[in-house]
Order: C-alpha cells, then sequence, then structure tokens
C-alpha cells in the first residue's frame, strides 16, 4: 500500500517554496532589470548558481551553515532557538536557494521584454514605481508570472540531492517522495518505488503541460490581437 | 513693449553616443507660458534627447531647469527632480500605451488621486473618443492610438506637454487632423507645449516659435515666419520624379515623369532622350509653361 505521506511533505514544500519565491523573486527580478549596478552581474551569477552545481555540493555547504556546530547555526539555535538541519523549515530555505533561479530568470526575461516605454509613460504620468510594478508592469508579463511559479514548484517537487544532504529522510518532516523512491530502492521494494516514481511523472508532464498550454494560449491571443 | 515672462528656462549639456560618433549636445533656451516650440532638425541632432532631458528621462552631464519658478534640474546644487515629479505630459513616438488597459482606464490610470473625474469625459469628448472608450489600443488605428496618448497625456494636467514626432506614423489626412486636435488640447487646457517634428507645414501651422537643432546645439531660433522666410522661397517649381517611359515621335523623343502623383510628358530631342533611362530619378522644371528635365 502506498504512503502518501511523503506526496503529501513533497506537495506542501513546493507550495510554500513557491509562495516564498514569488514574493521575493518579483522585486529581485524587477531590480536585476532595471538597476544600473554594475555588481549586479555578480548577483545574477550568485543566484543562477543552483542552476549548476551539483545538488549535494550545495546541500554539503547548506549542512556546514546550518549545523549548531557552525557559527550561523549555532547563533540561529542559541538567540532564535531555530534549527535548520532536519526540519522541515531547513528544507524550505534548501528550497528557497535551490530553486530561486527558476523562479528569478523567467521573470527577469518578462521584464526585459517589456516595452521599455511602458515604465517611462507610467513615471511621466506621476506615477511611482511600485504602482507601475503592480499596475502595469505586472499585468504584461502573466506568462513569465505563470511560468517562474510553475517551474518552481515543478523544480522544489523533483528536490533530492539537497533534501537529502539538510534533511535526512524522518518520515512525516523531511522524507519527501524523491527520497521515499531511493529508500523504496535501497530496500529492494521495486513495486513501492514504481508507485511513486510513477506519480511523481505524471505530476511533472502535467505541470509542463500546463506551462506550455498557458504560454501558447497567450502568444496565440498576441497573434490575434 | 515688455517681453512675455520666462516660464521654462532650459539649459543642458551631455555627451552623446550617436551612429556618427561621440557629439556634445549643447543647448539653452528660455519659453514663455502658454508658447508651442516646434523643436526640428536632422536625425540624430538632439530633438529627442532635449524632450528626455526635460522630463528627467535621461541625466545631464550638467544644467540646470526651471519651470515656473520651481527648480527641476540643477546639477550645481545637486538636484534632480524625479519625472514623476515633474508636471508634464510625454507623448512619445510609438505611443507606449498600456495594452491592457481601455481607452477610459488609461486615462483613468493617468488621473492623479483626488483628481476631479470630470476631466477624462472632456478629454474623451475633445478628441472624440467617446466611442472608442471600452476599446484596447491595440484593436485601433495609428491616428486613434495618438489621439489617446494624447489625452492620456493631458489627464493629469500638466503644466508641460512634450511630444516627440506625433505625426509621422501618419498619413496625410491624418496628419492634418491630429494638428487641430494637438492644437485645440494646447489652447483648451493652457499648455506650454514642446513638439519635436520634421515636417514643415505642422511646424507652421501648430507653433509660436521653433528651434532648429543641429549637431546637438541650437543653429536657428525664432518665429516660424523668420526662419522660412516667404521672400526666400523660389518662383520656379520643381518636381523630382522617376521616368516610367521614353517614346520616339516623329524626330523628337516623349519621356514620360511619375512625379507628384501625376504623368509629365516632357518632349526633348532625340538625342538628350538617349541619354535617360527608364527608371532613372531627374528632376523637372518649367521654362516658358513648357516641362523640362533640368537634372
Amino acid at each position: 500500500m502506498i504512503d502518501w505521506l511523503p506526496l503529501w511533505l513533497s506537495l506542501r514544500l513546493a507550495l510554500v517554496t513557491t509562495v516564498i519565491l514569488f514574493v521575493l523573486g518579483i522585486p529581485l527580478s524587477y531590480w536585476l532589470a532595471y538597476s544600473r549596478r554594475r555588481w549586479k552581474v555578480v548577483a545574477e551569477a550568485c543566484i543562477s548558481l543552483p542552476m549548476v552545481l551539483p545538488p549535494t555540493v550545495l546541500g554539503f555547504y547548506l549542512l556546514l551553515a546550518f549545523s549548531p556546530d557552525g557559527s550561523f547555526g549555532r547563533v540561529l539555535d542559541h538567540y532564535f532557538d531555530i534549527r535548520l538541519v532536519f526540519t522541515f523549515q531547513g528544507l524550505v530555505v534548501a528550497s528557497l536557494i535551490y530553486s530561486l533561479p527558476f523562479m528569478v530568470n523567467p521573470l527577469l526575461a518578462g521584464f526585459k521584454n517589456l516595452p521599455p516605454h511602458l515604465l517611462e509613460a507610467s513615471r511621466t504620468l506621476g506615477k511611482s514605481d511600485w504602482t507601475t510594478l503592480r499596475r502595469i508592469l505586472l499585468p504584461n508579463m502573466r506568462p513569465s508570472l505563470i511560468t517562474g511559479a510553475i517551474l518552481a514548484f515543478a523544480h522544489t517537487i523533483g528536490e533530492f540531492g539537497v533534501v537529502m544532504m539538510i534533511g535526512g529522510a524522518i518520515p512525516g518532516r523531511t522524507r519527501v517522495a524523491s527520497v521515499a523512491i531511493y529508500d523504496e530502492v535501497q530496500s529492494m521494494n521495486y513495486h513501492l518505488a514504481n508507485r511513486y516514481a510513477a506519480v511523481l511523472l505524471i505530476f511533472s508532464f502535467s505541470i509542463l503541460l500546463v506551462v506550455y498550454l498557458i504560454n501558447h494560449h497567450f502568444s496565440q491571443s498576441k497573434a490575434v490581437v | 513693449m515688455n517681453a512675455p515672462p520666462v516660464h521654462l528656462s532650459f539649459r543642458a549639456t551631455k555627451m552623446l553616443h550617436t551612429a556618427q560618433g561621440r557629439q556634445l549636445f549643447d543647448v539653452a533656451f528660455n519659453l514663455p507660458q502658454g508658447l508651442l516650440l516646434a523643436v526640428c532638425g536632422p536625425s540624430g541632432a538632439g530633438k529627442t534627447t532635449l524632450l528626455r532631458i526635460l522630463a528627467g528621462l535621461t541625466d545631464t552631464d550638467s544644467g540646470d531647469i526651471a519651470m515656473g519658478g520651481d527648480v527641476w534640474l540643477d546639477h550645481s546644487r545637486r538636484i534632480s527632480l524625479p519625472t514623476r515629479r515633474r508636471p508634464l505630459g510625454f507623448v512619445f513616438q510609438d505611443f507606449a500605451l498600456f495594452p491592457h488597459l481601455t481607452v477610459r482606464g488609461q486615462l483613468e490610470f493617468a488621473l492623479p488621486k483626488n483628481a476631479d473625474r470630470s476631466i477624462i469625459d472632456d478629454l474623451l469628448r475633445l478628441m472624440e473618443l467617446e466611442e472608442l472608450q471600452h476599446r484596447r489600443p491595440a484593436l485601433l488605428s495609428g491616428g486613434q492610438q495618438q489621439r489617446i496618448a494624447i489625452a492620456r497625456a493631458i489627464a493629469r494636467r500638466p503644466r508641460l506637454l512634450l511630444l516627440d514626432e506625433p505625426l509621422s506614423a501618419l498619413d496625410d489626412e491624418m496628419r492634418s487632423k491630429l494638428q487641430d486636435y494637438i492644437a485645440r488640447a494646447h489652447r483648451h487646457f493652457h499648455l506650454t507645449t514642446i513638439l519635436v517634428s520634421h515636417y514643415l507645414p505642422e511646424i507652421f501651422s501648430l507653433s509660436d516659435e521653433v528651434i532648429i537643432l543641429e549637431g546637438g546645439k541650437i543653429s536657428k531660433q525664432g518665429a516660424p515666419a523668420s526662419l522660412f522666410p516667404k521672400d526666400k522661397i523660389t518662383g520656379n517649381l520643381r518636381l523630382t520624379g522617376e521616368i516610367i517611359d521614353i517614346a520616339a515621335a516623329g524626330g523628337l523623343s516623349v519621356i514620360h515623369v511619375l512625379a507628384a502623383g501625376t504623368t509629365i510628358h516632357v518632349v526633348c530631342p532625340a538625342g538628350e532622350a538617349a541619354n535617360r533611362r527608364v527608371g532613372q530619378t531627374v528632376t523637372v522644371a518649367y521654362r516658358d509653361l513648357n516641362p523640362v528635365i533640368c537634372e
């Protein structure tokens, strides 16, 4: 019988991560798109680093940083009573870092593809940057917002290496679906591993299908206009 | 007679990087209230830069701008009012309409908080946009989009209206109509207006004063009639056109030239016609009421 808890945990982790990344990703990508500061390329490189880095490397450094034996982990533990190693909160923080480029890059492309005069026109109408972002820029980059949210969600669902390093496989707390598959294979329980894998496969495919359908819909409606 | 009080004073320098290389933009002028100033000149002369500096969309290397006693820019005192705090309206060359908003939505967005909303209906009526008010810009023609852009720029009741080549993308009929709309809006809302244009009829019909920019500097400034004096207008009619046919007629030749939307028949000796070919661009002048090819 399939245990739905790992799948539910994966879903919860992905939802929490996506909502937080959505809130953080918009101002961050806005700043990357419009800032004139030269060192923003350093920020861009840092944000994209998880795309090329092996997840175990990222997980290893996060483990060192969050460990109560390390200085950062000790400060969190001592002053804030927060433990990020082998906890769900730790998984969320690691997922935020790991999935950040999958949210920021589509949003950044969305901002850069907007006609430059939209921002300037809004400013000449006396509007603040906050009003311009909320009422002019974001409504005109809906496909990028949807793509960013869905990619970040799907990427978090499929996370394995970082989760293993930082969370282990504590049932109900850190044993997400990808880790459960690994555990079942280790136990030679291929039948159950296959069920978890099939659910993830169908789920991931459906999400990508939705992304492409939405983008296709937007490009069609633009073409009609 | 006293000169009218200065409303806008502008002085700015900036090093521009143009297709022709580096070029210094160095412009200074004063403008009395309620005047319509036309800025013309060749491409790359700095016309759009002038508007963008006024709007605070482009930085300067040095300069100062004051409007009706308010300082917008003062380099020496490190004052630069952000664009949104400058009471101006800007009509971009590509209109820059918001694709997701209806015509009425564009004007409502432009309206400041707590402003009298009746100006929206006034503008829709003035610019003859009432029937289009619930449509989105992508479904409208270039002329209609241009009227929306002008109405939107005026909705916040600016003191200065900046128009960047507002009529360049329109056909002759629409151009003439829109000149009326601009003149109407300028008078109705008591605006001080700066219009960038390279189209002479537009300058004559709309502007009180003209600045000609060349290479980033003012080469001429004054009333349109003083810059383009009537006594310098030639009495000879010259038309440039293209040869579309060359036919022999007895010992002579008839060259058919397509110019100004009509075909002109130029009769000339066969020897002269031998030097011409179909497709060649030539200038036709009238000598003793007969057309001749002169270049």
